[in-house]
């Protein structure tokens, strides 16, 4: 898993898990689902053994090659966001607030994923960058570049770190697994096939974790809505059992943040979450971004994107569905995590409860397997990018310059063990200490947003001078932790952060990303009044209006990237409509 | 992958792993006439219609993308 938009939610999730030894095993393996677990390890050490030839250059270690057609490209782009934490999280978010969790898949993904596609991803492309960074040292300098590179880099390897901790606390809890076993087993393997193949191995591991998610959850809503009788048969049955909430209705209760149980408004939906983070993160989110740009020509690069919009739409099926499926048809209600008593389960558990009450032996193994897929590839992607970041981005221009190309190779190798270990280091103090998660996701969301900022005009508007760029990241993301840390000593500043008393938790983010974002943007644009911009033959290639784009006008309709944009656009639409 | 490259595709990996699926699966379904699991629906016995699908699947990636000699 990336550092995704849920990760606040999957925090909670891990937050309130059942602690090791007061929990309850949900699930008890056969002979033919571990055979299957094993497969899994056995077929991905295999392919990074078989990997290592093709990764003897920097170009075939940090960037697959740059050959990766668009299917590719589109599958790894959203299965570097899809884990099995945000599965986990999300799930359990759909049986408390209903289909409301749907937004996060809807409109904070399909826009702005589109967006990147058809704006952003022709400068990132054109410009021959290797990631987020080295676009911004090609368009404002160094200072922006390193700054983002740091954070970068810190919070790749501390989510990989995370992801193995709630893979060790997802194991002992609906398996009884030693904690230490997971922990160890996981890393080490990640560590092999990503030091042995780079960023081929983390994309194809992506590709096929991206089958066994698909394979490995879609029996629960296939097989629930045949139990329940249907999309009409779950409502009725969610009303008899929750006859107080709307858990299936996706705007109607946004008007007012008291109305819905997630204490929301549409405002908070719309412009924080449509726009400012979900375009924050899908347009600069370091993984997913670093999949895109290893499309083997612009038009992949452009339609990798927008593949992959047509998944993230359908993801709901396999993620909120089996939590609205757990309201409809558990013969238990499900608790608050920290209020579990004996025989009684979380709403952390939904997911693998309803893996249970479906799949029996094989198909078990396949849905765990499935699992521990969503984490390993979370852990490689972070890992790859971690190397990725720390040898072009903060080694090579700060620490030492002009290297062979072999020289950077074997840093690359060298720093994804390294990163594993420091990262085992962040899923033992995660054990220790839970708080650390909340300042892990408290720095994604304090950068995200700015830096989307800095990035967009940098794109968009050519007059932005290197000074601004630095200027305005720091400003937004300095801005960011200060409303950070008010709210967390001061709790009822939320209300004026979400600009209303009703506001819930989750509003923060969406406001402080917007609010964030705007002081970026305005910081950005006073420095440049007052700074000299860079040359415009200097902006070729990173600016609109400074780079010719390619045309699609000779292309048949159908392999235009924008028609398919449009058809997903319109499909996202409908969606609405549909469960308004 | 582009086409130029004698790297075998993903696909092909993808098709392998999904087929030895299948067929432990669709084993386990066929031994579950005798033995059913006591899950939801068990009646309908998704584990053979499943294995079928993994191994069609999987059938056609590998079928598809067999490495070729150069």
């Amino acid at each position: 898993m990336s550092l995704s938009l849920s990760f606040p939610l999957a925090m909670w999730w891990l937050a309130g898990s059942n602690p090791p030894g007061a929990a309850q095993r949900v699930i008890l393996l056969h002979p033919v689902d571990l055979a299957i677990i094993v497969i899994y390890f056995v077929t991905v050490l295999g392919i990074g053994f078989y990997l290592k030839r093709y990764t003897k250059s920097g170009e075939g270690f940090f960037l697959a090659g740059r050959e990766m057609t668009a299917w590719v490209a589109g599958l790894s782009f959203i299965s570097a966001n899809l884990g099995a934490l945000e599965l986990m999280g999300w799930a359990s978010s759909a049986y408390q607030y209903g289909i409301l969790a749907a937004h996060w898949y809807w409109i904070g993904a399909i826009p702005a994923i589109l967006f990147l596609g058809l704006v952003m991803m022709p400068f990132y492309y054109i410009s021959k960058t290797h990631s987020v960074p080295g676009y911004l040292k090609l368009r404002y300098g160094e200072s922006a570049r390193g700054l983002a590179a740091l954070m970068f880099s810190f919070m790749t390897v501390l989510m990989a770190g995370i992801d193995m901790y709630a893979m060790a606390l997802l194991m002992k809890v609906i398996l009884g697994w030693n904690m230490h076993f997971s922990i160890w087993v996981s890393a080490l393997t990640v560590a092999v096939y990503v030091a042995l193949g780079g960023l081929f191995s983390a994309i194809f591991n992506e590709v096929l974790q991206f089958f066994l998610i698909w394979f490995g959850a879609l029996l629960i809503p296939i097989l629930g809505l045949i139990e329940t009788g249907g999309w009409s048969g779950l409502v009725a049955r969610i009303h008899q059992n929750f006859p107080q909430g709307d858990y299936t209705h996706l705007w109607r209760t946004l008007g007012h943040f008291a109305d819905n149980p997630m204490g929301i408004h549409w405002t908070g939906i719309v412009f924080g979450l449509g726009w400012v983070i979900s375009v924050g993160y899908w347009t600069t989110d370091f993984l997913v971004v670093q999949r895109v740009i290893a499309a083997k020509d612009i038009r992949a690069a452009k339609l990798a994107p927008i593949i992959g919009s047509y998944f993230k739409m359908a993801v709901p099926f396999i993620v909120i569905l089996p939590g609205l499926l757990g309201l409809a048809v558990l013969p238990f209600k499900l608790v608050p995590a920290n209020a579990v008593g004996p025989g009684q389960h979380g709403f952390n558990e939904v997911l693998p409860l309803m893996l249970a009450r479906y799949c029996g032996p094989g198909l078990l193994g396949l849905g765990i397997t499935a699992l521990i897929a969503g984490f390993m590839s979370g852990m490689a992607g972070n890992v790859s990018a971690f190397a990725t970041v720390w040898t072009y981005d903060l080694y090579r221009p700060f620490i030492r310059k002009g290297a062979s190309d072999s020289h950077y190779v074997t840093m690359g190798r060298t720093c994804t063990i390294l990163g594993m270990l420091v990262s085992i280091g962040t899923a033992y103090l995660a054990m220790q200490f839970m708080s650390i998660m909340d300042y892990v996701q408290a720095l994604f969301s304090i950068f995200i947003a700015p830096l989307f900022g800095t990035v967009l005009l940098g794109m968009l508007w050519k007059r932005v001078t290197p000074a601004a760029g630095f200027w305005g990241l720091l400003a937004g993301s300095a801005s960011s932790v200060a409303m950070f840390l008010l709210v967390k000593f001061n709790h009822s500043m939320l209300a004026y952060i979400a600009l209303s008393s009703h506001a819930k938790d989750m509003a923060e983010n969406m406001y402080r990303a917007l609010w964030s974002w705007l002081i970026c943007v305005i910081v950005t644009v006073v420095v440049t009044a007052f700074t000299k911009p860079k040359p415009v033959e200097e902006l070729t290639g990173l600016v609109y209006g400074c780079t010719e784009l390619p045309g699609e006008g000779h292309l048949p309709l159908w392999k235009r990237p924008v028609f398919w944009a449009g058809v997903s656009l319109a499909l996202f639409l409908l969606l609405q409509w549909i469960f308004w | 992958m582009s086409e130029g490259h004698h790297i075998i595709p993903v696909w092909f990996f993808v098709g392998v792993i999904l087929l030895i699926y299948g067929i432990l699966i669709l084993a386990t379904g066929i031994y579950e006439f005798h033995s059913p699991p006591s899950t939801v629906l068990a009646n309908l016995h998704p584990a053979v219609w499943w294995g079928v699908l993994l191994i069609i699947l999987g059938g056609l990636f590998v079928y598809i993308h067999m490495p070729k000699k150069p």
